[in-house]
């Protein structure tokens, strides 16, 4: 057992932090730091930029995607360097859509134009991608879904309604879940997955706005939206297979170690300069224990991941183990977010970045970290609800 | 970075695995507990006969030369088994303090009869007011002439009343809670002048209280530097308290699969109660609860152990998350058991009982974090301008 670096990890540590360094633009830094202080919306170069700098290096768009598709086919190690060097210089999360889900299914289900037309985007980041899946009655019951596509020649006619959908503003696909057999004897049986541009007639997007005023989901409509056939992925009523593989893929970099452990560290300073009974809070025993709590859940967090990304070395895909990280993960980022807010007292309550008010009050620093607390509340929701990835463990691995 | 055992660990593993096996079923631990002992000097041979006893020790003195890896493994193997004799006090903790402060010596002398399993020290360290606090000792050490006078108590020592030898901290020098003047040293358990107090735990281990009343101790059997014991007690003991979260980790596995079985084939209702979703749920925590404890001893055993600081925050870590699981899980097995689960017949009360004695062992939940947030929290004075809270 050894978890020290070989050199050449490190070397390919010093290479990712050099690149990071060399290449991520200050003035993306700037503009995405100064809009999340304001509790602002990122525009579409905000989150393609730092996407599109690394699709043109190495395949590092998609660090697991297999070379012969154009991504980077890092070893495990690798992938962890890559995902702790990114988050330790807070370099812009990459859009899960296309790298994490869509484009696995395509290297893997799709045929050979599919791969053509497809997969060159989703790794320079110029496509622009978002998820079909939930509709308002199928929540965590998926296949219950409704939105019917019905074949009349070379094309399908979509209609009915996905929601949640995140970044449907920007988005130039979307890849859907869609009934193709409503008699099929379970409704898992009569679903297809398709591939759909954003652009094509019938589509209306509307926006939800979450309880921090941000618009990051939205209501998608589909009226009698007209799909070329050769924009079904893999067989027809066979899209629940796919959906399954997608949601393993989408829950496996949903830990965010790097990332939490990084809030902490920003925890830590915030504490040092906020004050309670008149001393730093940090020294307060009580938010002290709160911090080393989440510190040690992420302490073994970040080992059961490693150990997940070891056994996963064999090139076998990511199994139901993974909703174990994604229960933790979202658990210790809303604990983190929790402790963020609650470091800032009374600063908590500003709501900047609204119509009302568009100038900074108290410190630069607690910001939108209640919003971001509110807005968190999502992590336990979404990606199959915490209570989803337990069923997923009781049946798949303690075969309950 | 991988998480395989070498090829000897494995062996090592396979080797702990069937003596527990075939030597330790179920009534045969509970005929050893049981007998007036409370361990069988039968199975402390074949330990020494398998090459266990020296598992920790230099190779030049007779021993395998094991790394922490090496420790987990046996210690989590005992812990599935629930093994009673003292190997983690007398080997690991016991046998660590000679390793560690011998004089050549001594440890030519001592480690061989350790291995071979003749000799058995344990180490006499807590007193009643010391709670978790190694350096707290009112036992004190006077000089005369050639030789030390000890007077004072020591309080649940484990394997005392099978050990052939003690290592008692007395003070030399300084105040009762200091962390200077603090020395070791070895007798022979049967010297005039100590009186032990033997009794079974409730985890059915056995411990004792000793009296020291005017112990005469020659200066030939200090270990150590005099007044200087302290940084090595609080080292071995670290190393001490990863293997007993080794150990622990072993029982949580053992109730989480033993747990997750029951409820498969207890039927009430007309169906086993394992297809009651409140009951899967609980299932998947007690899992996720194992799978992060088992974690956060990875990471205390592959963490750099030769700096002090590092193992510190790593062993408290590890025995604070570990001891949390422990009540969760341990309570939740109980639980989940039913009226199966509170009585003594059954064997799932008696990995309970052990487990949370463990998560006393060393020093409990509030103590670790204690040490691991004093270790780790203080002002921050830099201040990253360019940062912000961001998970996504």
């Amino acid at each position: 057992m050894d978890t020290a670096f070989s050199t050449e990890d490190k070397k390919f540590q010093e290479e990712v932090r050099d690149f990071i360094k060399s290449s991520y633009p200050q003035e993306l830094r700037d503009s995405i730091n100064s809009k999340r202080k304001l509790g602002q919306e990122l525009s579409r170069d905000d989150l393609t930029a730092w996407h599109k700098i690394l699709g043109k290096h190495n395949g590092w768009s998609a660090p697991s995607w297999p070379k012969q598709y154009g991504g980077a086919e890092l070893t495990p190690t690798q992938k962890y360097i890559f995902e702790q060097e990114c988050a330790k210089a807070e370099c812009q999360y990459i859009m899960p859509f296309g790298i994490n889900m869509v484009g696995p299914v395509i290297y893997t289900f799709g045929n050979d134009k599919q791969k053509e037309q497809h997969l060159p985007g989703i790794l320079n980041g110029e496509t622009f991608w978002c998820q079909g899946y939930s509709e308002p009655g199928s929540g965590s019951d998926l296949a219950s879904l409704k939105t019917s596509a019905v074949k009349e020649g070379d094309h399908y006619i979509v209609n009915g309604q996905k929601t949640w959908t995140t970044m449907a503003q920007y988005a130039d696909w979307i890849f859907c879940l869609v009934r193709t057999n409503p008699n099929a004897e379970k409704p898992q049986q009569g679903i297809s997955f398709l591939l759909i541009d954003m652009k094509t007639p019938g589509i209306t997007v509307r926006p939800i706005k979450l309880m921090d005023g941000s618009h990051e989901v939205n209501e998608t409509w589909f009226d009698n939206v007209k799909v070329p056939v050769e924009n079904l992925i893999g067989q027809e009523n066979m899209g629940w297979t796919y959906a399954k593989f997608l949601l393993a893929h989408e829950r496996s970099g949903i830990a965010g170690v790097a990332r939490s452990k990084k809030a902490i560290e920003r925890i830590k300073q915030i504490a040092s300069s906020e004050m309670s009974y008149g001393e730093p809070l940090i020294q307060d025993p009580a938010f002290k224990a709160k911090i080393a709590a989440a510190e040690l859940e992420l302490s073994a967090l970040e080992f059961t991941e490693l150990r997940t990304l070891a056994k996963d070395s064999a090139g076998k895909g990511p199994g139901p183990e993974s909703s174990l990280l994604k229960i933790k993960g979202t658990d210790i980022q809303q604990s983190v977010t929790e402790l963020a807010m609650e470091a800032v007292g009374y600063y908590a309550n500003p709501h900047l970045g609204t119509t009302l008010s568009n100038e900074y009050v108290g410190p630069e620093y607690a910001t939108n970290l209640s919003g971001t607390y509110f807005n968190f509340r999502k992590a336990s929701i979404y990606g199959g609800s915490n209570e989803i990835q337990r069923n997923i463990i009781a049946k798949m691995v303690l075969g309950l | 970075m991988n998480f395989d055992f070498t090829e000897e660990q494995t062996l090592l593993d396979n080797m702990v695995t069937s003596f527990v096996r075939d030597n330790y079923d179920w009534d045969t631990r509970c005929n050893i507990v049981k007998s007036e002992e409370g361990w069988k000097e039968e199975n402390w041979k074949q330990f020494a006969e398998l090459g266990l006893l020296g598992v920790p020790f230099e190779e030049q003195y007779g021993g395998l030369g094991g790394k922490p890896t090496d420790l987990m493994i046996v210690m989590e193997q005992f812990g599935k088994g629930l093994v009673v004799e003292p190997y983690l006090p007398s080997i690991i903790l016991a046998g660590g303090l000679i390793s560690k402060l011998g004089t050549e010596t001594q440890k030519n002398e001592i480690i061989p009869e350790i291995i071979s399993g003749h000799r058995r020290y344990v180490f006499a360290y807590a007193e009643p007011q010391s709670r978790f606090d190694l350096f707290d000792i009112k036992t004190s050490a006077n000089q005369k002439n050639e030789n030390y006078i000890i007077n004072g108590f020591k309080s649940v020592v484990f394997g005392a009343s099978s050990a052939t030898h003690l290592i008692i901290a007395a003070r030399t020098s300084d105040d009762q809670r200091s962390k200077s003047g603090i020395t070791l040293f070895l007798v022979d358990v049967k010297s005039d002048g100590i009186t032990l107090q033997n009794y079974p735990t409730i985890d059915e281990y056995r411990a004792s209280e000793v009296v020291i009343e005017n112990l005469n101790v020659s200066s030939e059997n200090i270990l150590g530097n005099v007044n200087d014991a302290y940084e090595t007690i609080e080292e071995v003991v670290d190393i001490s308290t990863i293997a007993a979260c080794s150990e622990a980790v072993g029982i949580l596995q053992v109730l989480k699969d033993s747990t997750t079985e029951y409820c498969k084939n207890r039927k009430q209702f007309g169906q086993p109660i394992s297809k009651n979703q409140v009951i899967q749920h609980r299932l998947v925590d007690m899992m996720i609860e194992y799978e992060q404890a088992k974690s956060i001893l990875y990471m205390a055993i592959t963490a750099d152990h030769s700096n002090s600081e590092e193992r510190q925050k790593a062993t408290s870590a590890a025995k604070a998350r570990i001891g949390k699981a422990i009540k969760s899980l341990g309570e939740s097995s109980i639980q989940l058991h039913g009226g199966m689960g509170v009585v003594d017949e059954y064997n799932v009360s008696h990995y309970f009982k052990r487990a949370t004695m463990i998560g006393v062992l060393f020093g409990n939940v509030d103590y670790h974090m204690k040490r691991y947030t004093d270790l780790t929290q203080s002002n921050i004075d830099t201040f990253d301008k360019d940062s912000s809270i961001s998970l996504s």
